[in-house]
């Protein structure tokens, strides 16, 4: 009983806050079927979330075939299987932008540069997997991921000893990181990496690199990878010396000063701790059996939904693991939405942003709604905040 | 000058320099700077208003993005129910164009009292809340474009012509030549920067505005209203990152594309910093920041003579994407060099991203 009650103080804000977006957006759904369906349409929402469901679990409710909705409880085996499978693909890479910001969080930290060092970590692993592309696959892949992680966790250093030593502030250091990565990285493939034979400016095959489908259409190792960081992040954050100590100068700087743990280092390494996850993100995207190489032209958005990710996951891994289940599932039920119900994706991207709203005025939801529940901010992030103007954290 | 130009290191300083001003003075180099600076500057004035209250404004992009569409759409209904206005031969105004304008004002104030009210009334994390506007804004602009497909435009401000005579002048018709062959709205950015810099640290408002960003307790102490005095920057902040979508639209582009900020909002940041959270510096930090795009194609199509050219030419022949991206890429580099304080120490507003919480009160 007593775990029930906590889980609910827990998770009911991000339900609330899920379940507000979605009704803000079929709002928007229905007040925009004069332009998309050319008469207004009041059942536009339900056909709309019912393909997204359908898309990313294969559950579907309603029965459309006659032009009349009708109510129909059916799941096929075959489109729940590449639907899950499609949901899994997609949350991979959430999950680790989400811990990505989440465990900065943890730290009084907030990690903007996910999309820099998504791109940084991506580009590694294409070099470095197009460099090792004879070798055998376990050989190969290892290598390729490693070297994403790398990649990301060095372009997470550099905010963050420019943060311990020079007091420059995370959050604007890690704006300027993202838009840099992604000028220099363009320049490099187009002008360097590239190679002949595509109609489009991209880097080397990645060869034996790839990531090995394990299951369905494009179920990879990647899956594997990203939520086998969840157990870690958890150990390490919870039940580790570093983790504590992590914990502890989030909480409270001078009291960690005062107890003789260094702030200078736990910056440095957990804002590279945090480049290592969303540098992996990258390396699973970029070595994913859908690419396999890096395009000169990469735009993504999984940095910056790693922040919704990380708040609505309240910055637990647990919580990420969910919450990246829940944006993955949006994103692969799109195109089903799209196709079915003529609803344009980027609606998905207005839900998470709303979702991410409303997890943000969570203050207003309890008092309005008289829930008891706990805060789902992080207390951390009132370090973040108050730090924004203060030259030095040391 | 030729043999100036052989000196050894020497030579080289001064075939920049001649070349510097040779670009500014006898090419269109100077206006296209300002007119690209123009959002920047604009998104820049936004960000002091906000930064010098106290808030921090990181959703300058999204406020611009939506200013343009809305603007954008205003405009484009405006014509088709007004077909016979003839643009006016003054900037060629038109009453779709005004109507347009007067829609991205709102619509950036609008999006602003958002900012304003997560951030001074439910003391919602500023950062947070910057980054959801700049997600909707990115999320409901590309979704409303792609479903309405709006065909059609309103066309763009003309710039103004000033007279031969005046350009001609020697010396300074260049500068005239920059500040004059440009349309309404970027022309309005010189006034607007002069009057918020003189505002802000010469009247009444200027000193309770910073004085509520750097020590709110203190101002409140003295009588100064916190919470009104933040909402009210914070939504005229709006104005100026509306006016920045206004001539992404109408001004500069005749049509509306997705994320078409192309991240000049966070450019804007950069250049509030770079400025020292000054009208003034800020405008400045804009101008260096476009001066060396604007160099970069005026390189490529017409290269320094000597050495100089012969180098740079030679990287960008071998080089080009590298060569064209590193222009682009210095606004972030020279920020984060300023940030780390490599030049001098650039120091935000002390109460920056504080939410206030009267004393007592809960």
């Amino acid at each position: 009983m007593k775990l029930a009650r906590r889980i609910y103080a827990l998770s009911i804000i991000p339900i609330i806050s899920v379940l507000l977006a979605l009704l803000v957006g079929a709002i928007l759904i229905i007040v925009t079927s004069p332009a998309s369906q050319g008469e207004l349409d009041l059942l536009l929402p339900i056909k709309a979330y019912e393909a997204l469901l359908e898309g990313a679990t294969g559950i579907s409710f309603l029965n459309t075939d006659d032009g009349a909705l009708a109510f129909a409880f059916s799941i096929d085996p075959d489109r729940a299987a590449r639907a899950l499978t499609s949901t899994l693909v997609a949350a991979g890479p959430l999950v680790l932008t989400g811990l990505a910001v989440g465990v900065g969080f943890k730290a009084g930290l907030f990690n903007i540069g996910g999309t820099g060092q998504v791109l940084v970590g991506g580009i590694f692993a294409a070099l470095a997997g197009a460099a090792v592309a004879e070798q055998p696959v376990p050989v190969a892949v290892t290598i390729a991921v490693l070297a994403g992680a790398l990649g990301g966790a060095l372009y997470g250093f550099i905010p963050g000893a420019l943060k311990a030593f020079t007091g420059a502030h995370e959050v604007v250091v890690t704006i300027m990181l993202n838009s840099l990565a992604a000028f220099v990285i363009i320049g490099l493939v187009n002008d360097i990496f590239k190679i002949t034979g595509p109609t489009f400016a991209r880097t080397a095959d990645v060869g034996n690199a790839i990531l090995p489908v394990l299951f369905g259409r494009d179920g990879n190792v990647g899956i594997f990878i990203a939520f086998a960081m969840v157990p870690l992040a958890y150990f390490l954050i919870y039940r580790t010396t570093l983790g504590f100590e992590i914990r502890t100068v989030g909480a409270n700087p001078s009291a960690a000063r005062y107890a003789g743990m260094s702030p200078r280092r736990l910056i440095i390494l957990t804002l590279s701790m945090c480049g290592m996850f969303a540098g992996l993100a990258g390396a699973i995207v970029i070595l994913g059996p859908s690419l396999g190489y890096y395009p000169a032209v990469f735009g993504t958005t999984i940095g910056f939904a790693g922040i919704t990710v990380a708040l609505l996951g309240r910055s637990h891994p647990v919580g990420i693991a969910f919450a990246a289940l829940l944006l993955g599932g949006m994103n692969a039920g799109a195109p089903a939405m799209q196709i079915e119900a003529d609803i344009q994706r980027e609606i998905i991207d207005v839900i998470q942003g709303l979702i991410l709203l409303f997890l943000a005025m969570e203050v207003v939801i309890r008092r309005l709604l008289r829930v008891r529940a706990e805060s789902i901010a992080p207390e951390e992030l009132q370090t973040v905040s108050a730090s924004y103007g203060q030259g030095s954290t040391t | 000058m030729d043999f100036l130009y052989q000196i050894p290191v020497l030579g080289f300083v001064f075939q920049i320099v001649g070349y510097l001003i040779d670009a500014v003075v006898n090419t269109n180099l100077a206006p296209q700077t300002l007119a690209l600076a123009t959002p920047i500057a604009l998104g820049a004035m936004c960000g002091v208003m906000n930064e010098r209250s106290g808030v921090v404004n990181i959703g300058i992009e999204g406020m611009m993005l939506t200013a343009a569409f809305v603007g954008f759409m205003a405009a484009v209904i405006v014509d088709d129910a007004m077909p016979d206005a003839q643009p006016s031969a003054f900037f060629g105004f038109t009453p779709a164009l005004l109507v347009g304008v007067l829609a991205a004002i709102g619509a950036g104030m609008l999006v602003s009292a958002l900012h304003a009210w997560m951030s001074i009334s439910v003391r919602a994390d500023q950062i947070i809340s910057g980054t959801v506007i700049n997600i909707i804004a990115l999320g409901l602009t590309s979704y409303l474009n792609r479903t309405i497909q709006p065909s059609g435009s309103a066309g763009t401000f003309d710039s103004f012509h000033p007279p031969e005579a005046l350009v001609d002048l020697p010396i300074v018709g260049w500068i005239f030549n920059m500040f004059l062959s440009q349309g309404p709205i970027t022309m309005s950015v010189i006034v607007i920067v002069i009057i918020l810099q003189v505002l802000l640290f010469r009247s009444r408002w200027g000193l309770r505005t910073r004085a509520v960003g750097e020590h709110p307790r203190a101002a409140d102490t003295v009588g100064v209203n916190v919470f009104a005095l933040r909402y009210r920057n914070v939504i005229l902040g709006g104005i100026f990152a509306g006016l920045a979508g206004a001539w992404l639209t109408l001004e500069f582009n005749a049509s509306f594309q997705n994320g078409m900020t192309a991240n000049r909002g966070f450019i804007a940041l950069a250049a509030v910093i770079f400025g020292r959270w000054t009208p003034i510096g800020a405008f400045g930090g804009a101008l260096l920041f476009m001066f060396s795009e604007a160099l970069g194609v005026a390189i490529r199509s017409n290269p320094p003579p000597g050495d100089l050219g012969v180098w740079l030419s030679g990287i960008q022949a071998s080089y080009p994407s590298i060569y064209n991206n590193s222009f682009s890429a210095l606004p972030y580099i020279l920020t984060i060099i300023v940030l780390a304080g490599v030049v001098g120490r650039s120091i935000a507003p002390a109460a920056v991203g504080q939410p206030y919480v009267k004393e007592g009160a809960h």
